[in-house]
Formats: C-alpha cells, sequence, structure tokens
C-alpha cells in the first residue's frame, strides 16, 4: 500500500548554517495516527513547513498521496491541512469568512453547509460572525483547524494543537481528531503532551538534532523499551548497596530509605524472587513494595538522552 | 489553474478595502479634490492656458496618475506584507496556488481598487473643472498599465520590507518625489533643457504624458513611447516579482 507521505532522505540548513534536518527518511501510512516527538528545535516544525512547502528542501524527495511535492504541488498540497503551531489569524476576518476563504483558496467550491458543520463540530458556530481578534486563544486554535478542514483534506498536520487549549476543549479536539481518523484522513501530529501522543498515536516517530532516531508502531516501542521498576521500602535505610546484591541492578533512592530493582518486562525471568531470597539473607527487610511501568514520556526521554 | 484559489484572494482583498472605505476611497478623494481647489481654482485662474489647455483642466491628468501610482503602490505592498508580518502567509505558501497566480491575485486586487478611487477623482475632477477626453480607450488603456505596474512595483516593496518603516520608505522617498517632478503641474517643455533632459528619466512622466495626451492631445513625450516606457516598466517589474517568489526571497527560507 503507498504511504501517505514518503520522505527520503530529505536534508535541510538554514542561511545561519543550522543543519534542521540530516538525510531524513520516514514513511507515514494511509489513515494512521503518527505522533511526531522531539525536544525544542530537533526538528520537527522544519520537517512539516517542509513537506507543506512552506520551507524549502535542499536536497532529498517528498511525496504526499504518491505527488512529488516539488513537480506535482498542487495535487500534493491539495491533499494537506495544516494547524500551524504559531497562532496566526487574519485578526480582522469573521470567523465563518475565513474559513470559507480557505476552501476558495484550496480550490474547492463554496460549500456553506460543510462550513457550518466544520464550525459546528469544533463549537464554533455561535462565533461565526464574530472577528477572529475577538476569540479567546483556545478558539483561535480551534478556529485554526476549521481552516485545516475547511478543504476536506486527506493527511493533517498538527504541530502542537493543544498548546494553550484547556483540558475540556483539549479533549473536545481529540474527540474530533479521533472522528477525522474514523473517516479515513492520516493525522501527524507533534505535541508536548506525551500522554497524549500515548493515548492517540498508532505509530510514534522520534526526532532528536535533526535526525529520526525511531520510528515505531506504539505497542511495540511499549513492549520493547518498557521497563518495570520496583520499589521496596526498607524497614533500615542503607548507606550503599551491599556487595552479595551487586548482581542486580540496585540502586537505592530517598536517602538509602528505598531500593529501586529495574527490570525488562520481556525477559523470561524477571528476577524477583531471586532478588527477595537474597535480601532475606542478608537481612534486609522491607516494609511495602510497589511496581510501576515506564510510560512514553520515560522512553522518550530515555531515548533523547541517550542521543545527547 | 486555481481560479477559485485566485479569486478568493482577490475578493478577500477587496472587502479589506470596504472595511477601510474612509482610508482607500475617501481619504485620496478628498486630498485630490484640495488640489482642485488651490491649483485649479485659487493659483490656476491667475496661470495662462498651457498647450492650450486651462491649467485646472491641464493638472487633471497628472492628479489622477499620482493618486494612481500611490494608491496602487500602497495597495499591493500592504496587501503581501501584513499577511507576512501577522504570520498567515503561511496558508498562501501551502496551497495549491501558483506564484503566477498569486501576484495575479494581489496585483488585480490592488489595481482594481487604484482604478476605482481614478476614475472617482475624474468624476470629481469634472465638478471644478472643464474636461473633455479625446480618446476614452487610450485613456483607460493608460490607466490600467499604470495601475498594473505600480501594483507590482509596491507588491516588490511588500516582499522586500521586513518592517512598517521600510514599507513607507521607497513611497515616501522615492515615488512622492518622482509623482511631483513628473510633470503632474506642469508641462517639462517648461523647464530649462538641463532639467528637461533629467525629467526624461523619470518614469512618471511618459505616465503622465501618455495619460494627458488621451484627454487633450497635448504631450510632453511622444505617446507612443510613453505607452512602450510603461509597458517596459510593467515587465521589468513583473520579472522581479517572479524572481522574487521563485527564489523565496524573503519568504520562504
Amino acid at each position: 500500500m503507498q504511504p501517505a507521505i514518503s520522505v527520503r532522505n530529505l536534508s535541510k540548513s538554514y542561511a545561519s548554517g543550522f543543519e534542521a534536518l540530516k538525510n531524513v527518511s520516514l514513511d507515514v501510512r494511509e489513515g494512521e495516527i503518527f505522533a511526531l516527538l522531539g525536544p525544542n528545535g530537533a526538528g520537527k516544525t522544519t520537517l512539516i513547513s517542509t513537506i507543506c512547502g512552506i520551507v524549502r528542501l535542499d536536497r532529498g524527495e517528498v511525496t504526499v498521496g504518491g505527488h512529488d511535492i516539488v513537480r506535482a504541488y498542487r495535487a500534493a498540497r491539495a491533499l494537506i491541512g495544516l494547524v500551524p503551531q504559531e497562532l496566526t489569524t487574519n485578526a480582522f476576518e469573521k470567523v465563518g469568512d475565513d474559513v470559507a476563504f480557505t476552501r476558495g483558496l484550496f480550490g474547492k467550491p463554496a460549500d456553506p453547509a460543510l462550513v457550518e458543520r466544520i464550525l459546528r463540530d469544533l463549537s464554533l458556530w455561535e462565533k461565526r460572525d464574530a472577528k477572529i481578534m475577538t476569540l479567546s486563544g483556545g478558539m483561535k486554535r480551534r478556529h485554526m483547524i476549521a481552516k485545516a478542514l475547511a478543504h476536506e483534506p486527506r493527511i493533517l498536520f498538527l504541530d502542537e494543537p493543544s498548546a494553550g487549549v484547556d483540558v475540556e476543549l483539549r479533549r473536545d479536539m481529540w474527540e474530533q481528531v479521533r472522528r477525522l481518523r474514523q473517516s479515513g484522513v492520516t493525522i501527524i501530529l507533534t505535541t508536548h503532551y506525551i500522554e497524549e501522543a500515548e493515548e492517540m498515536a498508532d505509530r510514534i516517530g522520534v526526532i532528536n538534532k535533526g535526525e529520526i532516531i525511531l520510528v515505531q508502531d506504539k505497542a511495540e516501542l511499549m513492549r520493547s523499551l518498557g521497563r518495570k521498576q520496583l520499589t521496596l521500602d526498607l524497614v533500615q535505610p542503607l548507606d550503599a548497596v551491599p556487595e552479595a546484591l551487586s548482581a542486580f541492578a540496585l540502586e537505592l533512592a530517598d536517602g538509602g530509605g528505598k531500593l529501586l530493582y529495574t527490570y525488562d518486562t520481556q525477559a523470561g525471568r524477571t528476577g524477583i524472587t531471586t532478588l527477595i531470597g537474597e535480601l532475606q539473607k542478608a537481612g534486609i527487610r522491607f516494609r511495602d513494595l510497589q511496581t510501576k511501568e515506564s510510560s512514553l514520556e520515560d522512553i522518550f526521554v530515555s531515548l533523547v538522552r541517550k542521543d545527547a | 489553474m486555481n481560479l477559485r484559489g485566485m479569486m478568493a484572494i482577490y475578493r478577500f482583498e477587496m472587502a479589506r478595502t470596504g472595511r477601510t472605505l474612509i482610508q482607500s476611497v475617501v481619504s485620496p478623494v478628498l486630498s485630490t479634490s484640495l488640489y482642485f481647489v488651490v491649483f485649479g481654482g485659487a493659483i490656476g485662474s491667475r496661470i495662462t492656458d498651457i498647450d492650450g489647455v486651462p491649467y485646472g483642466s491641464f493638472i487633471v491628468p497628472g492628479l489622477i496618475m499620482m493618486s494612481l501610482l500611490q494608491l496602487s503602490i500602497s495597495n499591493a505592498s500592504f496587501a503581501i506584507y501584513f499577511p507576512k508580518f501577522t504570520g498567515t502567509i503561511y496558508e498562501i505558501l501551502s496551497a495549491p496556488i501558483s506564484y503566477f497566480e498569486v501576484v495575479c491575485a494581489y496585483v488585480g486586487a490592488a489595481a482594481t481598487k487604484a482604478i476605482i478611487v481614478g476614475l472617482i477623482i475624474l468624476a470629481t475632477a469634472a465638478l471644478f473643472v472643464p474636461m473633455r477626453i479625446a480618446h476614452p480607450l487610450v485613456m483607460v488603456l493608460f490607466l490600467v498599465l499604470t495601475a498594473i505596474a505600480f501594483s507590482l512595483f509596491g507588491f516588490i516593496i511588500g516582499l522586500w520590507a521586513d518592517g512598517f518603516e521600510k514599507l513607507q520608505l521607497v513611497p515616501l522617498l522615492i515615488v512622492t518625489p518622482l509623482a511631483f517632478l513628473g510633470g503632474s503641474f506642469y508641462s517639462i517643455q517648461m523647464l530649462p533643457p538641463f532639467w528637461h533632459a533629467v525629467s526624461l528619466f523619470n518614469p512618471v512622466v511618459y505616465l503622465v504624458s501618455g495619460f494627458r495626451w488621451a484627454f487633450y492631445e497635448t504631450s510632453d513625450v511622444g505617446v507612443a513611447i510613453s505607452l512602450g516606457m510603461t509597458l517596459l516598466f510593467l515587465l521589468a517589474c513583473l520579472g522581479v516579482v517572479m524572481w522574487m517568489l521563485k527564489t523565496g526571497y524573503k519568504l520562504k527560507n
């Protein structure tokens, strides 16, 4: 099956000499929610801007729906809707007129019924005759989503769409994203709320210093890179991990009052039973224990740190 | 061709004029009316005819041309500079529309607005001074070509400017002096030989001269030369605009 977006050996440097993208290759599958994660300045927005035609590419090739973004830019761009990171609006325009403008700009005939449906879905219908400058930050963000949807794109880029949006509105927004995915729209999102990516995405891509360091199915990623940690609440604090327990990956925390044991969930044997036996032999007693599974955020942080 | 995209930009720009009616239409009409009162009425009554045309009537084509080129420049430069300033230019850059179509839409809207104001000034002038238009089609041709040429020039300024100060710099320091020294208020034949020769390097001279010929069949330079120079300026501006857009000058990193 042809990918919705195919990026091959894409490189981009700015006039300052900063190399924003280094030989990036990436495929985004049709109909998936793809979360692109990376620290600030990693190259996420440059990658999105290049695919959308806002930034010129230096080297490489990008196709959208099989159309080259340079040679067949009209066909490629017609498939894309973009919600940029910055809140940039035609402040003096009316909400409804501005959404209709975007539809026309993308070459689509006027469709007031569609514009009404989009505005209603995003709870903006009541504000259709209001000037954009009078909207709150969250409403402006939703207005930008409405504009991105106005020409019925098959691929939607959401660059930090929930930044500055309150919790309730954010949930509504993600509900809208789910509905779009159900209708077959491919969604590429960047977000600083990694729990959102964990909840929404089908696949995760991690970019750091202009390089894609990982692209993996989310569930597979959580399985392969996910770790569990056993925390033992000790009765007597320890100054150091005893020599007899050096075979285990142990760390002391909380001034020696907690013993942390990290283990691989995929391993045949976790080593917990042996560890508890060895603790008893060493006379180390504990009053409580708990386990915690690493989140996508933990995985993301460890990947980026490893790459630093 | 993305005709709907072009129309969307064109309508968007024309709607902006509606919101800023006083600034866009009333203000130039008022200032031009004052020129007629001062130069045409008060001072003009003491000046003899020029080439057989009463002074008040003589300055009408020049005044229309001055307003036309200043408005064309300000309309087009602001139209492309403002989305750059606010960041909404991303929408134009990511839309399935060619550079040429973008230029046609923005320049078309800027020129339309300038022509409308030019025609309103013409109608206003008819209230103050006696007037005749010997060659209406030639008049319209000069009106349209000048509006397009200077809208393209304004588009260049809008692309080049990276601040509101720069946006005003070229119109204030170059265009206004050229407009005043372009023979709007006098015939360059009245100048000493040296300044007459210098004036021929001013492109506004050719616009005013050709335009005035369409009214009164009197001109400082031949009408064919005026037309040729206007076309040359238009094509030069179009070439620069297309180069700027193709290279992404101050638009695309």
